[in-house]
Order: C-alpha cells, then sequence, then structure tokens
C-alpha cells in the first residue's frame, strides 16, 4: 500500500477508473490543461488524451447539463466543479434534472454520472471558497451523496460514485487536500456508498461527523481526558447507515453531532432527528449539535471562529456528560 | 473554419402566396415526401386540436397548445434521421408521434399519468422539457456524446423565443459550439413569452443574430413555412453531419393560439393580428402549395384527416383505458438502487390509506 494524500488518492483513483472503464470522463474547468486547481486530475488529459479529460466552457450549469445528454450518449461523466460554491449554477441542473430524469423515463435510462468538488473552510481563501453545501444536494430526490475524510476513502468512494447507477456528488475536504496522508490501496479499490466508517470505538460518547469534520472530533477524542469517546464517519449521507448511527447511540447514549455547514437543516438536524425517532429510549441526554453559525462563510482573518473547533466538541461533549 | 457572419433580415421563403405568386421547389423533395409532410402537419394539427377539446371535458390537465406550430415542428422532423435525437420543449410535447409514439402515450403525459413516461431510446425523442431551456445544455451534450463515440448521428433541439433570454440557452449553445457538437437548435420565435413579447426579452434586433456571437450560422426562415423549415434544417443537419458543429435557426411566426389552455391572451396580445395570422396559418398554406401543384385534392385530403382522427380516437381511447396507477410508483425509478427507507414509506403509506 502506498502512504498518499487525499488529492493523492482521488489522481490515483481516476488513473484506475478510467483505464478500466473507456465510457468515464472527466469534465470540469481547468481539469485538463493544468490538471485542477488542485492537481486531482493531473496526467489524465497527457494519458488518456483531451476527450476523456476534458476543459470545459467555464459553465457549472452547461457542464452538469452536458453532462446529462453525455450520459444519453452512453457516457459516464465526471464533473469537476471547481469549488463548493461555484457549483450553485449547476444545482438548477441537479434539481430539474439530474435528480428526475431516471424517473422521467420510467426507470429506462441511467445517469451514471458523478459531480466531485473540493469543499469546506480554514484555507485562507476569498468569499465563496470555503461552503459547505453538501445539504442542497442531499435534499434533492434521485441523488447520492457521500465525503470521505481519509485517503483510502477518498478513493475508494469517488470508485464506487462512479461504478454507481446513480447519480452521486462527491465532496472532498479541501482543508485537508494535501496535510492528510494515510494508506490506500493500489489498483482497484470501492467503498461501497451506505456504509459508515467506525473511526475510533468509545464506550461514554459518540461523535458523529463526516469530512473534514472527522479529524476534529478525532483531536476532540484525544483532548477528552478519561472520557471514552466513539467517532463515527457517516462518510455516506446517502443512503445514509442508520444501522450503524443507531448502533452507536445505543451503544455509547450520548451522541454529539459535528458539522462545518450552517446549522438551521443542516444535516446534522436530519442525523438528529433519526435519533429522536429511533433511539430516543437509548439516549441518556440530549443528541447536541456542534456547526457552523447561520451566517455567510467569514473573511479569512476570522475564519477559525466559525469553524467548529475541538474546544467547541470537548465543551459539548462535557455538558452531555454533565446532563 | 469558415467565418460566421449575422444571419439574414428577410424570412426565408418556399410557400409563396395564396394565388402561387413566389412559389418555388426545395430540391430533392419528391411528391412522396412532399405528402408524408402534410400528413404530419395534419397528424400533429389533429393532435393539438383534438387535445384542446379533451381538456375542455376534462379528459386531459393543463395543455400547451401548438396550433400553428405544426410547420416548424414537421418541418424540421423530415430533415431528421431516424438514428437523430430530438429533444422537444412543452411546446413539442407530441412530436415523438411523428416517431411512431402512440398518441395515448403523449395524452397519458398530459393526463399526468406514469404511461405517458416513455424510454427515450424507443424513439430517439427526450422527456419533454417543462423549464425553460435547460434542456438545450443535454442537447448538445447528446451530440458531443454521440461524435466522440465515432457515431454519425445529430440532435435538434427545440425551444422558444423567451428561452433564448436563459442562461441554459447560453451555455449550450456555447457548450455546442466549442464541442463542435453535431446540434441544430431550433428556435420557435411565435413572438410571445406567455404576455411577454419578444422586444421586452432582447435588445438584438433578431434572435438568429446571437449565433454569431457563438461562432456559429443562424438561419431566419417563415416558421409557418413547414418547406422553409424543412430546407433549413436540412441544411443544418448536413453542416452537421460533416462535422462543422451546430446551426441556430430562428424560425419566425405569431402566436395565434392561448400559451396554454390555462392561459387568456385577450389581456396582452393584439387579436386583429391574431385574426390575420389565422388566415395564413400553416397547414392551410402548405395544402394550397400542393393543390396549386396538383398534389393534393379532396379525396386524399379527406382520407389524411380521417386517418389522423381516427389516430386520436384511439389514443384517446387507449389512454382513459390505462388502469389507475399504483401508489407503489410513488417511490419508483428515482433510483436504481433506492435508499432502504422507501419500503418502511411504502408498508406505513398502504396501511395509513386503509
Amino acid at each position: 500500500m502506498a502512504e498518499l494524500s487525499i488529492v493523492e488518492a482521488i489522481n490515483d483513483c481516476f488513473n484506475v477508473e478510467l483505464e478500466r472503464d473507456p465510457a468515464v470522463m472527466v469534465m470540469g474547468e481547468d481539469v485538463g490543461r493544468a490538471g485542477g486547481v488542485f492537481r486531482a486530475t493531473a496526467g489524465l488529459r497527457d494519458r488518456f488524451g483531451a476527450d476523456r479529460c476534458f476543459d470545459t466552457p467555464l459553465a457549472e450549469a452547461g457542464i452538469l447539463g452536458t453532462a446529462v445528454g453525455l450520459c444519453m450518449a452512453g457516457w459516464r461523466p465526471v464533473c469537476e466543479m471547481q469549488y463548493d460554491a461555484f457549483s450553485y449554477p449547476c444545482l438548477d441542473q441537479l434539481i430539474t434534472h439530474v435528480g428526475r430524469y431516471r424517473w422521467r423515463t420510467g426507470g429506462k435510462m441511467q445517469f451514471p454520472l458523478v459531480i466531485r468538488m473540493p469543499y469546506g473552510g480554514g484555507v485562507r481563501a476569498p468569499e465563496l471558497h470555503d461552503d459547505s453545501p453538501e445539504t442542497y444536494y442531499v435534499h434533492t430526490p434521485g441523488v447520492k451523496v457521500a465525503i470521505p475524510s481519509t485517503p483510502a476513502d477518498a478513493k475508494g468512494i469517488l470508485a464506487a460514485a462512479i461504478r454507481d447507477p446513480d447519480p452521486v456528488v462527491v465532496f472532498e475536504p479541501k482543508l485537508h487536500y494535501r496535510t492528510l496522508k494515510g494508506e490506500v490501496p493500489e489498483g482497484e479499490y470501492v467503498v461501497p456508498l451506505g456504509q459508515a466508517r467506525l473511526a475510533r470505538e468509545g464506550e461514554d460518547v459518540t461523535l458523529v461527523a463526516y469530512g473534514s469534520m472527522v479529524p476534529v472530533c478525532e483531536a476532540a477524542a484525544d483532548a477528552l481526558d478519561g472520557v471514552s469517546v466513539e467517532v463515527l464517519d457517516i462518510r455516506s449521507l446517502k443512503p445514509l447507515d442508520e444501522d450503524a448511527l443507531l448502533a452507536s447511540a445505543a451503544k455509547t447514549g450520548r451522541v454529539v453531532i459535528v458539522q462545518e455547514a450552517p446549522r438551521v437543516c443542516g444535516f446534522a438536524a436530519e442525523l438528529a432527528a433519526i435519533l429522536a425517532e429511533k433511539a430516543i429510549l437509548d439516549l441518556r441526554g440530549p443528541v447536541l449539535r456542534v456547526t457552523g453559525y447561520d451566517v455567510p462563510y467569514p473573511y479569512w482573518q476570522i475564519e477559525d471562529a466559525y469553524m467548529p473547533s475541538v474546544e467547541r466538541v470537548t465543551a459539548a461533549v462535557c455538558r452531555l456528560l454533565e446532563f | 473554419m469558415a467565418q460566421v457572419l449575422p444571419a439574414e433580415r428577410d424570412l426565408r421563403r418556399v410557400i409563396g402566396d395564396a394565388d402561387g405568386a413566389g412559389d418555388r421547389e426545395v430540391e430533392r423533395l419528391g411528391e412522396q415526401e412532399l405528402l408524408e409532410l402534410y400528413r404530419s402537419m395534419v397528424m400533429l394539427r389533429t393532435y393539438d386540436e383534438r387535445s384542446v377539446v379533451y381538456h375542455s371535458q376534462g379528459r386531459i390537465g393543463t395543455y400547451a397548445i401548438f396550433w400553428n406550430h405544426e410547420a416548424m415542428q414537421a418541418g424540421a422532423f423530415h430533415a431528421l434521421k431516424d438514428e437523430d435525437w430530438i429533444f422537444p420543449s412543452y411546446r413539442e410535447s407530441a412530436i415523438g408521434l411523428l416517431r411512431g409514439m402512440p398518441a395515448s402515450t403523449v395524452l397519458s403525459w398530459w393526463r399526468g399519468h406514469p404511461a405517458g413516461w416513455w424510454n427515450p431510446e424507443d424513439f430517439r425523442v427526450a422527456s419533454i422539457c417543462v423549464p425553460i431551456g435547460t434542456h438545450v445544455p443535454h442537447a448538445a451534450g447528446l451530440a458531443w456524446g454521440k461524435k466522440l463515440k465515432g457515431e454519425s448521428a445529430c440532435a435538434i433541439v427545440f425551444f422558444g423565443d423567451g428561452a433564448t433570454s436563459e442562461g441554459a440557452f447560453h451555455e449550450g449553445a456555447n457548450f455546442a459550439a466549442v464541442t463542435g457538437a453535431p446540434l441544430v437548435l431550433f428556435c420557435n420565435n411565435n413572438g410571445w413569452a406567455i404576455s411577454t413579447p419578444v422586444e421586452a426579452q432582447t435588445r438584438a434586433e433578431t434572435l438568429a443574430d446571437k449565433a454569431v456571437g457563438y461562432g456559429m450560422p443562424g438561419l431566419r426562415v417563415d416558421g409557418t413555412d413547414v418547406l422553409a423549415c424543412y430546407e433549413a434544417t436540412r441544411e443544418a443537419v448536413a453542416r452537421a453531419r460533416r462535422g462543422e458543429g451546430p446551426t441556430f435557426i430562428e424560425a419566425v411566426s405569431y402566436r395565434t393560439a392561448p400559451h396554454a389552455t390555462a392561459d387568456d391572451p385577450r389581456a396582452y396580445i393584439d387579436l386583429d393580428r391574431v385574426e390575420q395570422e389565422k388566415k395564413r396559418e400553416c397547414v392551410g398554406r402548405f395544402a394550397g402549395y400542393l393543390r396549386r401543384a396538383g398534389i393534393l385534392h379532396d379525396d386524399l385530403a379527406s382520407s389524411i384527416a380521417a386517418e389522423a382522427a381516427e389516430a386520436m380516437r384511439e389514443g384517446i381511447k387507449a389512454a382513459e383505458a390505462e388502469p389507475p396507477a399504483d401508489i407503489e410508483l410513488l417511490f419508483a425509478h428515482a433510483y436504481v438502487d433506492p435508499p432502504s427507507s422507501f419500503a418502511s414509506d411504502l408498508e406505513e403509506l398502504r396501511r395509513t390509506r386503509g
């Protein structure tokens, strides 16, 4: 196994999947000549040709809209949105067509496309390079959503998304693109969607997170002396591994959900609702959320105050233990 | 790349005045093809007129009328090969009939019944696009994808004058141009987007002028002249098949019917102009051309009309005979591999409905 960063693992996945299936193609802004602004697609244009690693016009709705047509012609397009917040124009196509087209054909045509994008803050970037927009996507029927937190999962989940017969959106934690390294299996490697990952076993409290909040939860677990903390990495928001969530809640009886996105109607609210509906008798205290605030993602000089911190997570855990 | 010039201002016409002045012929279009074109127009006209009646009888829901748009639809259609894909807006809801789709399918769509869902691959007709212009990128993507696979099929996408204000139109047209996609962008400029006149959509002198900005040719035709629509589309398709990329066609008419059955245009439209336009409506104009050429006569016209009427009688009968949709369909088809919650949702729904 090779030790790779998240962005290297994504690139490795592309090399494997484009080689494996000639119908897979990559498209997006600057993905070809530049190899992507984060170099996730570096080398693909040289290896597989400009048609299979295609530099598109600067048009996010156009990228996703043409991807719908490419599916109808038998392709499996993987669309890169250059940044989280740059993806908003593509929501028109996502909501009006991508999530509906198969349904509209009575299940006769498949739309095996992937949207992937770097997401999240903490990178000292200008406005609209820092958002966590997963809720907009996960709320859309007909679309699956996954968010890996480790290099191995970044490869395996992207491979699962590419092979999935339904449209899948993959958010990649850009904060950890290069800083987080880990063992990544070589060659074909698939992490099935719909399976959470138990990042750490514990007895007293469960921290539930995905993507860039998983390392925050792990650091909080380290910081909590004398508390046995379980960390559940959801990694697939839809389909959701409800069993893993309920099993962990039953085991510890205490759940804190950590989410970088703003609080109102965020994915943490969905998880909390599931726990309220199905785990109420297992819980020894309220389900708590540590989230971003309901504000526009801030100027980077004060962005650290917006991001859920280790301190906020440990404070929530202490509050829950004292309940 | 050949230089792309602004579109000609004058509308291309093939069919002349009622007295035959100005009639010309389309090359390589024989008597048989002319009659096929006429049959298609009559089929579409009959579909449309019957649908308005069915709506008033409560047998179909809200319906987008396309009366006097038959020339654009049939003209463009007959310039295509069977392998070519059609991306309709709701205004072209019945264009699949020309590819052999049963009338009951389209009627079921307007009845809100799942029997109105079809497999686009069966007819090379994409699903009806309800939002405005968002199917233009789909058509560009399909055409580009066919080209990438080395296949010869091209695509045509229909949209209205209002759609040219949409971002999706722009992005789709630009994508098609950049990728050299074999696509015909067919703009049905009937002058109105519900109540908004085309003058309020754009300051461009003509919609075809937009083509030059994408580096593609723009053609302007009389949208009520089926042969002009046919000829222009045939040129665009030939260009696409030669690998020269997309073409924009602006087919100009004046909307003579309400936007849809729920619309009352008396509040905004020029009713005198509507009456004038109705006198030169496209099916009658083409019938006149064919009669002047000695191709169409009363008996043939009646039998073509009877054929279309019979297809509609069969169509509504079959659509109304569809059994009610099972509620299980609520959960079907959105995913190949649906979330596990669907099973318990369906179980709960069945239980609570009793």
